[in-house]
């Protein structure tokens, strides 16, 4: 007897639906499995992880917060990826975005100009498309893959945010501490919901998430993506420019990313600290394939990831996980959707050899 | 000791982790498979390998159970996307992200605690050398590592092994049609390259500098993947740049040690710098490309 | 004598397609046997299953006599069967010899000499030592001739082999073929043309639809009778060829050199050449030698600068793909699926890919609504089977597709048509269609460039030829003054013009 897959004639609507379901499934029991064999109590670690996020008014409004950046970012990512543009450097639009916002607080601490906060967005998305930019510049002139060029630049990016908050940008009277000078209100963005810090980023990230799906569903540029993704043959035979494609997915990756990163430290943080990077750039990717790279799919995946996250903060008090914890069940979590989405396309059969 | 000396002493161990991962990956991507995860692969290896060494006491065992680890972490990558015909570059990422994760759960009772590293084996009469002397006095790592590339290069041009192997990754249609199982060639090459990945992590948290902190690794998965680029997949090529970056890499430390004012943060993204700009130099000619490239690379293969 | 092979209601299925049924073969010790049918038949499942690349679902295959299972090439090489594959199962980065060493066991410098001591005795020279990117494809095809008789097969499966050759070419690989049949080997000789069989084989076994529709001596019967058994009525007549006063050029080639960058490709030499409106012209020769590239000149997908190419009477030096189209051209190319349509797309969505100006698009958003009219008009005036404009391309038959694709880009009206390959793979019903339409849309005072490898198609349904050989193309031959020996001259460079340098 022999399994195989059998190439269906179309794409099942029932697989897409149950894939990710299924994969969440298979990651928290190969999760608990881990954490068993780690000694850690895996009933406490699960109860933190996904139902604690939910148990107070607190924790759901944090669910909410890291929301947003992870939102914005996969929405941008995914649209690359749908064009055969593999952006993996988020992590490094959103740090240069974070930095390039921070130049105005850093420079005029005390300053309360209403043209502050949008010119800081401003910049933070115009720096990462910037940086983003770089990597279309080198794939589209020189020719060089984009996945590694963009993750380069990642790197890159956290040695200058090093270098600022050790050297120049190092608040004088912060102990010593690696971070900038506190932000003046100014320069800080509304909160959204009274009582939570939840602020109006949020809202870009579903903005973003609508344009995303206006963009990929309704308009003729997004038509041009999706061919050059699914057949880049095709595209070049009707027509639809490539360096088109890379240098709009890259941009628009970066744009989001920067945007993120200046949401960040005008939201949350309302400082420049090295802990602006905390891998949202990556978690993005696995919320942007997650979502099926759609823009609806990437919405609620981007919520699952957030609970992920506030309920891995708590698992590290509550039930002695390292946050690496998180990390892994991020992974485990897109290796089983890939394997899922197998099931989309194919079906499984039971041959039986026959006879001779 | 100069900065020529301290570069041609310390060379060689720095590239031998990059070296070895790029030598496993370039074996995988001849097959026709892109392995991206290779930086989560590595830091499994060189977690594993610590820890095994600071337990045992015993380098052996360390790199046995880094090799066993990052293969099996690059089986499950064989799986998703053989078995279950994933998409290469999100596998490859997935793989990479819980590798990484992997290693600083396992990691984390390990954080900061020292072994000692391998002895050196001076070649005779070579290390007595005037000035480049130094060079020939590494330890058995190294020279392995050397040996390994020679038979890479000798398996691959002038074996029926290596012509199998790359008959699967220039066209696996016609490699099934002649009679080959492309899946389990594809799956074997992933395994060695991944165990070869472990082995890489390995020598970096045990020998080179042999301490386990998360995060070590520090991009040299990815400068691997970079390296089997800039030598065309050619194992000649892809050592002679693991031995530029590893001049590299110490010549920002002995730019410190010369007293240059230039911030250390800085200095440590010339090698990502680097990177970028020789590929940007190797892929741009495109016909030497197209001479070189791996025809099925990244692509699915379904019958 | 007991039958070197035998098979027994042979099945094979993949997805929803019963590519065979219950087929039963004999092959004879010595026996020219042909297979014939016409394209999606059933002939290289078939093979594959005899070869061992792929396992019957059912039945049973007997080797002189005894059953066998085959699970894989080698074990059918190792019975004594060789298959040299339509498609070639060659590798471009690898040197003959090396590609003849991968199957077949022996030390390189040994493995030279028998493939230049092969080559000499049955007229299949090649140069061990050369790269198979270099190769001609007629040269190819003797590599992997050459590679299957190195293991001393006693049958030889050859699919197809005289769709990659010119006339003069195909005469000597039968006598290759009869060579080897007067040492005792049997040839397993797959086919879709009679004339070939006729004068070829010995015994043919027929297929249509995955089913064995007739078994018989080819020589003691008419191309008519071959041809009913094989698509099941008559061929259908030959096109009506009425010569029209032509018009204004449309497209036109002065000296059209270009120096190609990809090492596997070929570069074109100083091609010149003129379509008027209400003239089919053909580019005959063997795929590989240059087609490809021009194709990709005229339609803009490679931009070379320069006057050399005009469309329109329009100078298209500085512009691609789509400023091209907006001038009136279309193009259908070889490949359909990943380059003429997209797999996983719908047809309403491959209807956009090239139709978007035909009112599909406003101010940057789709229009659903006229994009499912085109395409439903499409569906309907060109007789695609298919359950509607959501359907997939990829779910399509490869007739099917062709035709919603043709009628994709003749809907569009083109005043320049250019087609590659039109009934590349398409079965004799939808390729008599095609070229119907084709003709009607000269009639209607198109200009059409039609590149094919089937010269009986051109002869059909062109006015005028050119034939291609290593990137230079002959003078224009008017189809009524020409015949296929004289093409095929021009198809084996005999014609005249030095080789292009590389």
């Amino acid at each position: 007897m022999r399994i195989s897959f059998i190439r269906r004639e179309r794409a099942s609507r029932v697989a897409m639906l149950l894939a990710p379901i299924a994969a969440f499934a298979c990651a928290i029991v190969a999760s608990v499995i881990l954490f068993t064999l780690l000694g850690k109590a895996p009933g406490q670690a699960l109860y933190s992880l996904l139902l604690e996020p939910f148990l107070t008014w607190y924790n759901f409004s944090e669910v909410l917060l890291k929301m947003a950046p992870l939102l914005l970012i996969a929405q941008g990512l995914a649209i690359g990826f749908r064009a055969n543009v593999f952006n993996i450097g988020a992590e490094g639009q959103l740090i240069i975005g974070a930095i390039a916002a921070s130049a105005l607080p850093v420079w005029y601490p005390q300053g309360d100009s209403a043209f502050m906060l949008p010119a800081m967005l401003l910049m933070g998305a115009g720096a990462g498309m910037a940086w983003a930019g770089i990597a279309a510049l080198f794939r589209t002139r020189f020719n060089a893959n984009e996945i590694l060029v963009t993750l380069m630049l990642s790197l890159i990016a956290a040695q200058v945010l090093n270098y600022l908050l050790l050297g120049p940008w190092k608040d004088p009277h912060g102990f010593n501490f690696p971070q900038s000078v506190m932000f003046p209100d100014a320069a800080l963005l509304p909160i959204l919901l009274p009582g939570t810090r939840v602020n109006i980023s949020l809202l870009f990230a579903l903005l973003a998430s609508v344009l995303a799906y206006i963009l990929m569903r309704h308009r003729f540029a997004g038509f041009q993506l999706l061919v050059g993704g699914l057949a880049p043959r095709a595209a070049r035979y009707a027509g639809f420019s490539e360096s088109r494609a890379i240098w709009v997915s890259l941009l628009l990756g970066g744009l989001a990313a920067g945007l993120a990163g200046a949401s960040e430290v005008a939201g949350p943080l309302g400082q420049l600290q090295r802990s602006v990077s905390t891998g949202y750039g990556y978690s993005a990717i696995i919320v942007a394939y997650l979502g099926g790279l759609n823009p609806w799919g990437i919405v609620i995946s981007a919520f699952v990831m957030s609970v992920i996250y506030i309920g891995g903060d708590n698992a590290m008090v509550s039930a002695d996980l390292p946050i690496a914890a998180v990390w892994v069940f991020q992974g485990l979590l897109l290796c089983f959707y890939l394997a899922g989405l197998t099931f989309i396309r194919h079906k499984v059969s039971f041959i039986r050899k026959a006879k001779p | 000791m100069n900065a020529v000396d301290f570069i041609l002493a310390g060379m060689l161990a720095a590239a031998t982790p990059m070296l070895l991962a790029a030598l496993g990956e370039m074996v995988v991507e001849r097959s026709g498979v892109l392995n991206l995860g290779l930086e989560g692969i590595m830091a499994l290896g060189a977690a594993l390998g610590f820890i095994t060494t600071y337990t045992y006491n015993s380098h052996a065992m360390g790199f046995l159970v880094a090799a066993l680890g990052g293969a099996a972490l690059s089986l499950l990558f064989a799986l998703i996307v053989l078995g279950f015909v994933a998409n290469q570059v999100a596998a490859g990422l997935a793989i990479g992200i819980l590798g990484t994760g992997l290693s600083s759960l396992f990691g984390k009772s390990f954080e900061s605690l020292t072994i000692s590293g391998l002895p050196k084996l001076p070649l005779p009469l070579l290390s007595d050398l005037p000035v480049i002397g130094t060079l020939f006095s590494q330890d058995i790592v190294v020279w392995l590592t050397l040996c390994l590339a020679l038979v890479i290069w000798g398996v691959m041009n002038h074996s029926k092994l290596g012509l199998i192997i790359r008959a699967v990754g220039e066209n696996p249609h016609a490699a099934r049609a002649i009679g080959f199982r492309v899946l389990r060639v594809r799956c074997a090459a992933i395994a060695f390259g991944g165990a070869l990945a472990g082995i890489a992590g390995a020598y970096a948290s045990t020998v080179y500098t042999p301490l386990w902190a998360d995060g070590m690794i520090a991009g040299r998965g990815w400068i691997a993947l970079a390296l089997v680029v800039f030598g065309t997949w050619q194992t000649g090529r892809v050592v002679f740049g693991a031995f530029l970056f590893g001049a590299l890499s110490l010549g920002e430390l002995t730019t410190q040690a010369a007293g240059v004012n230039v911030p250390s943060q800085l200095l440590a993204c010339v090698p990502y710098i680097v990177t970028i700009l020789m590929l940007a130099v190797i892929s741009s000619n495109r016909r030497r490309m197209r001479l070189n490239t791996i025809a099925s690379l990244g692509q699915p293969f379904e019958k | 004598m007991a039958a070197l092979l035998s098979l027994q209601a042979v099945s094979k299925r993949y997805g929803a397609v019963q590519a065979n049924a219950g087929i039963d073969l004999v092959v004879d010790p010595g026996s020219i046997h042909a297979i014939l049918g016409e394209n999606g038949a059933g002939k290289s499942t078939l093979m594959k299953l005899i070869y061992g690349v792929e396992t019957p679902d059912a039945g049973a295959i007997l080797w002189k006599g005894k059953p066998v299972t085959l699970s894989s090439p080698a074990e059918a090489r190792a019975l004594g069967i060789g298959m040299v594959f339509q498609h070639f199962s060659l590798f471009e980065t690898l040197s003959v010899v090396q590609n003849i060493a991968l199957i077949v066991p022996g030390r390189k410098a040994d493995l030279a000499r028998r493939i230049r001591a092969l080559g000499a005795e049955f007229g299949l020279e090649v140069d061990p030592e050369a790269m198979v990117h270099a190769l001609s494809v007629g040269e190819r095809q003797r590599v992997e001739i050459i590679r299957s008789l190195l293991l001393n097969p006693e049958l030889l499966i050859l699919d197809e082999p005289t769709s990659v050759l010119p006339p003069q070419s195909v005469a000597k690989l039968f006598d290759t073929l009869r060579a080897l049949q007067a040492r005792g080997m049997a040839i397993l000789f797959i086919s879709h043309k009679l004339e070939e069989i006729k004068e070829l084989c010995d015994t043919a076994t027929i297929l249509r639809g995955g089913q064995v529709t007739g078994r018989l001596d080819p020589r003691g019967h008419s191309a008519k009778d071959l041809a009913t058994l094989m698509i099941g009525r008559a061929m259908p007549p030959p096109l009506p060829a009425t010569q029209l006063a032509v018009g204004e050029v449309r497209l036109e080639l002065n000296n059209l050199t270009y120096r190609n960058d990809d090492p596997f490709g070929v570069s074109l030499a100083d091609i010149s050449l003129r379509v008027h409106s209400g003239e089919i012209v053909g580019i005959a020769g063997i795929s590989g030698n240059g087609q490809q590239e021009l194709a990709a000149l005229i339609s803009g997908e490679v931009v070379q600068a320069g006057d050399m190419i005009r469309l329109m009477g329009q100078p298209v030096g500085a512009v691609g793909v789509a400023a091209r189209r907006k001038m009136g051209f279309a193009f259908v190319p070889e490949e359909r699926l990943g380059r003429g349509a997209v797999p996983e797309m719908s047809l309403a969505d491959n209807a956009l890919l090239t139709a978007h100006g035909a009112g599909l698009v406003q101010s940057g958003f789709i229009r659903r609504t006229p994009e499912r009219a085109y395409t439903a008009a499409c569906i309907a005036r060109y007789d695609v089977r298919t359950p509607g404009p959501e359907a997939e391309a990829g779910a399509l038959s490869g007739g099917n597709l062709q035709k919603f694709i043709m009628g994709r880009e003749m809907m569009l009206d083109p005043k320049l048509l250019l087609a590659s390959q039109p009934t590349w793979g398409v079965d004799i019903g939808a390729a008599t269609d095609i070229r119907q339409r084709l003709v009607a849309m000269r009639n209607a005072g198109a200009a059409i460039l039609v590149i094919s490898e089937e010269l009986e198609e051109l002869f059909q349904i062109c006015d005028r030829l050119h034939v291609l050989h290593k990137g230079h193309l002959s003078p224009s031959l008017p189809t009524a003054q020409t015949n296929a020996e004289e093409v095929g001259t021009y198809m084996i460079g005999a014609g005249k013009s030095p080789e292009v340098t590389a």
